[in-house]
């Protein structure tokens, strides 16, 4: 399969295969008049498959929520048909208003407007808790 | 800034070493504390039942000289109307100094500490945190036996849902020398963040057993806590297990003479009435400890030395 290549904009690569979608949705890339494409099952030689995806317009990123989503992409900044920039995203000390708690005890399911907010307890396995109760964020939890 | 305590783990051994001295300075010599914080007002938010926690915190501020005022259930304030903790707690604000606030959901004392320009304590949040029962678990382990190290602590009981359990070890685990011997049944373990993320990741020597009378001897604390019939899935597993772990008299044989038994309560009937008489029954003066800790907790809050 061919893809054209970018002139200016950004690929994301080695996303985890089945997770480009999610990710798709998340960066509102449907809201975008630019070419996007979005490329699954990609072969990879580190993790098998991957998910890529392209985007002919450089956009402004949350590097770090991406370094959340999956700690392993990488963003290549392209300009004039060449990459300018290699980012591996980090994973951010806290994360405010994108995922929710799922604790119905928790503060955030009865509170108007109290924006969710989870911080990093553990850098190594990548754990964020609700910074209110505790509970552990699930991946799946993206608003 | 201003400080306000949330969690126990927002204070650092220096910190609780430092409130344990005050209060015992308090106990020699009440009247010197008796106008502390005169002309200051604590709020009591609860948003929830309690019997102790409230009226210890009313207690300690009418002893160091202050005002209290508040509500004692939800139903009596605007929350009934849908007013967020946000703002109740902006508007207490305006006619406190300091707030006590318990509540049903987990978190909503941070909310409210977030909201204002004084200082919030957690009075209790759900099944969360309770940062004033384990200062005064701390504050009844340091009089009872002249030290915070090097103890055995054995936690006996709900170890999965109680949540003094889980702060008590959040807390102590940082004084040389503690060693845990935890209790309970098979379904009600600690969970496995309190198993990992402090006792394994600080090296922590611990014991896991369903034995307690097997265990007895080598305690220096025993820290009793309900086993919960609502906890168990199956109603046979909780007939099984329930009397296990009722401390009676028959099973202090082999106990330290100077053992202490701590008890958050209330009790129902884990701890047999026949105990209270025994001199190394701790719990209602771990109540006393309640309000003498929660005086020294004020006055560091409110900056008064």
């Amino acid at each position: 399969m061919i893809i054209g290549s970018i002139v200016n904009g950004i690929v994301i690569d080695h996303i985890p295969a089945g997770r480009g979608m999610e990710l798709y949705r998340y960066l509102k890339l449907d809201d975008m008049e630019c070419e996007v494409a979005l490329i699954k099952n990609a072969s990879s030689d580190k993790y098998g498959k991957k998910d890529i995806l392209k985007v002919n317009e450089v956009i402004d990123l949350d590097f770090d929520m991406l370094g959340y989503i999956a700690p392993q992409i990488t963003v290549n900044i392209i300009r004039n048909g060449e990459r300018v920039e290699k980012v591996h995203p980090k994973l951010p000390e806290t994360i405010t208003g994108v995922l929710r708690c799922k604790n119905p005890r928790c503060i955030t399911s009865i509170e108007q407007e109290l924006q969710h907010v989870f911080k990093l307890t553990d850098r190594e396995h990548g754990v964020y808790r609700c910074i209110y109760c505790d509970t552990k964020a699930e991946k799946q939890s993206l608003v | 800034m201003k400080k306000d305590l949330i969690d126990i783990q927002d204070l650092s051994r220096e910190d609780i070493d430092e409130l344990i001295a005050v209060a015992e300075d308090i106990i020699a010599d009440p009247d010197k504390y008796a106008e502390k914080c005169r002309r200051k007002k604590l709020a009591t938010l609860f948003y929830e039942p309690s019997t102790r926690t409230r009226l210890s915190f009313e207690a300690a501020m009418y002893e160091l000289g202050g005002q209290v005022i508040g509500f004692s259930e939800a139903n009596s304030s605007s929350a009934a109307k849908g007013e967020s903790v946000a703002d109740t707690a902006r508007t207490v604000a305006c006619f406190a100094d300091i707030i006590a606030m318990r509540h049903p959901k987990e978190g909503a004392p941070m909310v409210a500490a977030r909201s204002t320009h004084i200082p919030v304590i957690n009075a209790g949040d759900g099944g969360h945190n309770h940062p004033t029962q384990t200062l005064t678990d701390l504050l009844t382990i340091a009089r009872e036996k002249g030290r915070l190290d090097d103890l055995t602590i054995g936690c006996c009981g709900d170890l999965k849902f109680g949540r003094t359990v889980h702060s008590l070890i959040a807390a102590m685990h940082r004084y040389p020398g503690v060693r845990f011997v935890l209790i309970s049944p098979e379904e009600l373990v600690i969970p496995e963040h309190v198993r990992t993320d402090i006792l394994q990741a600080n090296n922590i020597e611990f014991l896991e057993t369903r034995d307690l009378e097997a265990v007895m001897p080598e305690l220096d604390i025993l820290y009793m806590t309900r086993v919960q019939r609502e906890r168990f899935f199956n109603e046979a597993d909780y007939i099984r297990l329930k009397d296990s772990y009722i401390l009676t008299p028959d099973k202090l044989t082999y106990a330290k003479p100077d053992l202490a038994i701590l008890h958050p309560l209330p009790r129902v009937n884990e701890i047999a009435v026949a105990i209270d008489s025994d001199p190394r029954a701790c719990y209602f003066r771990q109540v006393l400890c309640g309000k003498y800790i929660r005086m020294a907790l004020i006055l560091k809050l409110l900056g008064v030395k």
